[in-house]
């Protein structure tokens, strides 16, 4: 890769991101509005897309105001590590074949640091805005972070085994005999899961969880620090996507009669509807009751389903 | 697991149901008849105010948003000097017009009374006057009261017998 496109492809995945970030906003709420039989927002611009225009202006123009109790250095902090985190892990992603902003051999390992790291953001905007509320939050965000976070990375590894790489790139190109789903359909399931409650996403917004802790970790924040948070969480939301799109579904593979980076696009478009049908239609569980389902099924499931995959693998390469 | 798997076919399939959503300004919502919007004023079907001046609606207001001063005409009709509603106080109770004893102060299905200017929603007596009868028509409150006025002395009303004089033993 020379220069010139290292660059392009870095300021075309900033610019697509936060763009597909800026989006979403609209998709979602016109999304929910059409699942609860309402039109959602319709006035400003053709079918509402202006309302997105229309928020960031009000975000910019909002009070950016750090309450006097709070810890003023890490207040301002929190929202950047969220953002920073994943854009960091969309370096990873291979949207087609030439476009990647890094190749790493542990592509894989890399995601998974850099998404975990998300939690840092909630945990330190939670304790930073010295509130009762947004210290419960916080406080759910980390427990909810041990419960997920091993499962998530044990799921991955399945499709490791059946790859035999930690290349994202390789992974792809490993699944042009068939796509991952098949034999990692248990795999998916749990990676799915855990990416939604990696997103802090309905159903598991539990840090969040607007019903009963006011906003949750953020709730002292206002104007753009918010949006950081918001654009965060949209990014988030992307980023599984994308990855489970990478990781199971073939990545750009597909039929030649679209170019690649329109199949990548496509199927992870198909993934955002699903997060946000998701929150349409499931209610929140409790913290513990996460947890429980985390420690108790999902991470022995995992287990099961790495060890079964490398004992078929071993079999098979005999 | 099937359960989340069915809401979720299930709310997704809400995408192709009818909407609820009324599209306000171009569509209105069907308001009944008797909906409690805008407070007006009507008129007995000679043209003449209903309104006597009895205080009843200021009284009962709960917001205290009602106020007016009766006076007397030369024919001895009662009307009100000023009438006025203050519509930023307003809670569109209904308690007045069912305190009121002459059918003449009515809640209309109207509720698009928004204004720029807070001063503009003191309605006074010629704002609040309609030409109508409103959900009374035909019902004129001298033309039953047992009150006299000019042209119309004591048991002349309708359903009204002459006074009895009480002095008097005749039959």
């Amino acid at each position: 890769m020379n220069t010139g496109h290292y660059w392009l492809v870095i300021g075309g995945v900033l610019f697509v991101l936060l763009n597909t970030a800026a989006g979403l906003i609209w998709l979602e709420r016109r999304m929910l509005a059409l699942w609860q039989d309402r039109y959602g927002p319709n006035r400003a611009g053709p079918f509402g897309l202006l309302v997105v225009l229309a928020d960031t202006i009000k975000l910019f123009f909002k009070e950016d105001w750090i309450p006097p109790f709070a810890d003023k250095v890490v207040f301002v902090f929190a929202p950047a590590v969220v953002v920073a985190s994943v854009l960091m892990s969309f370096t990873v992603i291979p949207f087609a074949p030439n476009v990647v902003v890094a190749d790493f051999n542990v592509g894989l390992l890399f995601f998974l640091a850099m998404s975990s790291m998300g939690v840092y953001s909630i945990v330190l905007g939670g304790w930073a805005s010295n509130n009762k509320y947004a210290l419960l939050g916080a406080m759910r965000g980390a427990s909810q972070m041990i419960s997920y976070e091993v499962f998530m990375g044990l799921s991955l590894m399945g499709v490791v085994v059946l790859s035999g790489s930690f290349n994202l790139r390789e992974i792809v190109e490993a699944q042009r005999g068939g796509w991952y789903i098949l034999p990692q359909c248990i795999g998916f399931l749990i990676f799915f899961i855990a990416g939604i409650a990696e997103t802090h996403r309905l159903p598991f917004d539990i840090p969040e969880a607007e019903s009963e802790l006011v906003a949750g970790f953020h709730a002292e924040y206002s104007g753009m620090k918010f949006g950081m948070f918001f654009i965060g969480e949209y990014m988030g939301i992307t980023l599984i996507s994308a990855m489970v799109v990478t990781l199971y579904f073939g990545g750009w593979l597909g039929p030649a009669f679209l170019p690649p980076v329109i199949w990548f696009v496509l199927k992870t478009f198909v993934f955002i509807m699903l997060f946000i049908l998701l929150r349409a239609s499931m209610p929140r569980p409790r913290y513990d009751q996460l947890m429980e389902y985390g420690w108790k099924i999902l991470f022995p499931l995992s287990l099961v389903n790495l060890m079964v995959t490398a004992a078929i693998k071993l079999i098979s390469n005999e | 697991m099937f359960s989340l798997l069915r809401s979720m076919w299930l709310v997704f399939l809400h995408m192709f149901h009818k909407r609820e959503t009324y599209q306000y300004p171009e569509q209105k919502a069907p308001l009944p008849a008797r909906w409690r919007g805008r407070i007006a004023l009507t008129r007995d079907p000679d043209g003449g105010e209903r309104c006597v001046g009895c205080y009843l609606c200021a009284a009962a207001c709960p917001v205290d948003c009602i106020s007016l001063q009766a006076t007397e005409a030369e024919d001895g009709r009662r009307y009100p000097l000023f009438f006025r509603i203050n519509f930023s106080r307003c809670i569109f109770c209904g308690f007045c017009e069912e305190a009121c004893p002459t059918y003449a102060i009515q809640l209309l299905p109207d509720y698009e009374m928004a204004e720029y200017n807070r001063q503009n929603l003191v309605y006074e007596k010629e704002d609040l006057l309609i030409n109508s009868e409103g959900k009374y028509p035909g019902y004129n409150y001298y033309r039953v009261a047992g009150m006299a006025i000019q042209g119309k002395d004591k048991g002349q009303a309708e359903q009204e017998e002459p006074p009895v004089d009480i002095k008097s033993l005749l039959p």
